[in-house]
């Protein structure tokens, strides 16, 4: 990988085009503490429900973290990453499939 | 002492948060190989990106429990803090000064002063900046402790060594890159720990009628509501004083100053990757910032509601009221949730102090005087070593803090003197090209002393206490008022020193100051022209008019 690195110049070149995406850890992190606290909503006893005003928080925060971490994986695959390389080819083509 | 009732559930959420934040730090470290990439994250990020990394690195320790905290203490008033502070600011920055930022391709905020001005002026503000950041991280280290020790039972020294640790690695190995993604999900992740906070409280008290109905019967009484009631010049009740602090010194001296000329929040603009983005990245940022005194104002009134002695005893200060909500509303899970986005706000506090400390000691220090002219991998390496020497310098500040905490506010007090007057600096050197160099030094040294003087002068002025009733004790001074008429102060001998400074000695020539001034192009700048253009709902003028006309409707509802 640190083949276009080393231009013969002798200056390093910037590897910034390989920086990776955040929607992806956005939406993983969410959509997976989404399906947990969906989960635990259907588990979470009286006295923790009452400790909430009587509101079933872990489900209702669940459901909302659920829907934004699949908004995200959503935009993600929509409309890939295209970080601005100097010049040349760059790998973070998307991959169409 | 309150300590939350946490479960292997918490436990697990948390344990996953902090996998994920040294992943991303891992995975950040591909993208590196030059000192620009490490410090600057190579200029090749979104703006969505950077404009949320820009609030975010505002949103640390200070910023939530003490907005809750001024939220509970002085009550709707605090919005002023957003809608005259920070965003007119914002919007200012993005449309304005960015140009003069990004166009002219400085590397960080003392560079500019540099080009601009002389190395004088340069050493001046970087070294008070660099001492300042590595000093504020380690208060946010302290504040992060702090939490931790609190709320589940780690001592002190063990807290702040292991969140200095995490710090550690995901900024050392993914430089800027690091901190901002961590920024960005840190923004999401404190967003949906405070919601829940804010939807039970409010369903608690009766929804918001019922919070003003009930905060009304408070000490706080009936002009908490009241964002502008009691501000006239002359005889304020306001608990920030008069309008003319509020505006000016709160708004167009201090947090003009902050957000324009602060290079942890600058350089999250000039990762950006274009001009354009640049621009965009405050105004991004302008939008949410808008909307955080719901997460953060309203929680302190219901805790001031809902806490009876909140503010009154030492175990139950107003900055404990965020936490005391968790403690009583949120039941595991949520609260894992909520933890993990209150340790992650603390830590990317620290991040963004660290992150802009390492760029300025590097470029603006290290290789503006000390060692010059090496290869960029020589720089990149100073970079690494120098996070490692600053986030070590902020260990022993917290553990410094941990003894003596009045030291450390009274270096907070001593670093705001040199931050009062940069804003009128920047300002005359951006529009008055005639501005000479020696001028920026003289303006920068007579603001920081005219903080100093005004801040010790005003406690023998009656007007800064309640009701104008002098107290020799200075106990009841409006210590926040007193503050933002330092920085008038400031700001007025700023501009007169620099003024006169400028009409006794010698202007740079103008093909010097390409692109530094208003008027005067840089010929090598990329022609805008060519640039790809935004969507037209995204340019730069809409996105700053649409924030500024959501807040001026804001203000008036809430007026």
């Amino acid at each position: 990988m640190s083949d276009k690195t080393n231009p013969p110049n002798g200056e390093t070149k910037s590897a910034a085009a390989r920086l990776f995406d955040i929607r992806v850890l956005i939406g993983a992190l969410f959509t997976l503490y989404g399906i947990m606290l969906v989960v635990a909503g259907f588990f979470t006893s009286d006295a923790q429900r009452k400790k909430a005003s009587d509101i079933n928080i872990n489900l209702w925060l669940g459901i909302g973290m659920l829907v934004l971490g699949l908004l995200f994986l959503l935009w993600w695959r929509v409309n890939p990453l295209k970080l601005a390389a100097p010049d040349e080819d760059d790998d973070t083509e998307p991959s169409h499939d | 002492m309150l300590r939350l009732d946490v479960n292997f559930f918490d436990y697990l959420i948390l344990g996953i948060y902090f996998a994920l934040v040294v992943a991303i730090g891992v995975m950040a470290r591909r993208a590196i190989a030059t000192s620009e990439d490490f410090l600057l994250s190579g200029r090749s990020l979104p703006a969505w990106v950077t404009g949320l990394a820009f609030i975010s690195a505002n949103l640390g320790a200070i910023e939530i429990l003490g907005m809750a905290a001024n939220g509970a203490q002085y009550g709707m008033s605090t919005l002023h803090f957003y809608w005259v502070g920070a965003v007119p600011a914002m919007v200012f920055l993005g449309i304005v000064m960015m140009p003069f930022y990004y166009g002219s391709k400085v590397r960080s905020v003392p560079e500019f002063l540099l080009r601009r001005f002389n190395p004088a002026t340069h050493l001046f503000n970087a070294v008070s900046f660099a001492v300042a950041a590595v000093l504020t991280a380690g208060v946010n280290l302290y504040a992060l402790a702090l939490v931790i020790n609190a709320l589940i039972g780690w001592p002190i020294w063990l807290s702040i060594v292991i969140s200095a640790v995490f710090v550690l690695v995901y900024i050392t190995l993914g430089g800027l890159s690091g901190a901002i993604y961590n920024e960005v999900l840190q923004f999401f992740v404190i967003v949906a720990g405070l919601v829940p906070l804010v939807v039970i409280g409010l369903h608690d008290v009766g929804g918001y009628s019922g919070l003003k109905e009930k905060v009304t019967h408070t000490a706080l009484g009936p002009n908490s509501f009241s964002t502008w009631g009691g501000t006239n010049v002359g005889h304020w009740t306001n608990p920030l004083g008069d309008w003319i602090g509020i505006v000016m010194g709160l708004g167009f001296v201090l947090s003009f100053g902050y957000w324009t000329t602060n290079f942890a929040e600058v350089q999250r603009a000039l990762s950006a990757k274009d001009l354009s983005a640049a621009q965009r990245t405050p105004l991004i940022g302008s939008f949410p910032k808008i909307f955080i005194p719901a997460l953060t104002i309203i929680p302190g009134l219901i805790a001031l509601v809902l806490i009876p002695k909140l503010g009154q005893t030492k175990d139950l200060t107003y900055n404990d009221a965020i936490p005391l909500l968790m403690n009583r509303f949120l039941p595991n899970g949520t609260l894992g949730v909520a933890l993990a986005g209150l340790l992650a706000a603390f830590m990317a506090g620290m991040a963004a102090n660290v992150s802009s400390f390492n760029t300025v000691f590097t470029y603006d220090i290290w290789q503006t005087y000390v060692v010059k002219g090496r290869r960029d991998r020589y720089y990149l390496k100073v970079g690494r070593v120098i996070t490692v020497v600053g986030i070590v310098i902020g260990i022993f500040t917290a553990f410094i803090a941990s003894g003596y905490s009045n030291i450390m506010n009274y270096i907070q007090l001593l670093f705001s003197y040199f931050n009062a007057p940069l804003f009128a600096t920047f300002i005359i050197a951006m529009f008055w090209k005639r501005t000479t160099p020696w001028a920026g030094l003289a303006g920068l040294v007579a603001g920081t002393l005219g903080a100093g003087v005004m801040h010790f002068a005003g406690y023998h002025i009656a007007y800064f206490y309640p009701g104008g009733a002098f107290d020799p004790a200075h106990t009841t001074i409006n210590a926040q008022m007193l503050n933002f008429y330092g920085a008038i102060v400031a700001f007025v001998a700023d501009v007169v020193v620099t003024v006169a400074v400028t009409l006794v000695t010698k202007p740079k020539p103008e093909s010097e100051l390409r692109g530094l001034v208003w008027g005067i192009k840089n010929p090598d700048a990329p022609d805008p022209a060519k640039a790809p253009k935004p969507a037209w709902w995204a340019s730069p003028k809409i996105l700053g008019a649409t924030s500024l006309g959501i807040v001026v409707v804001l203000s008036v509802i809430f007026a």
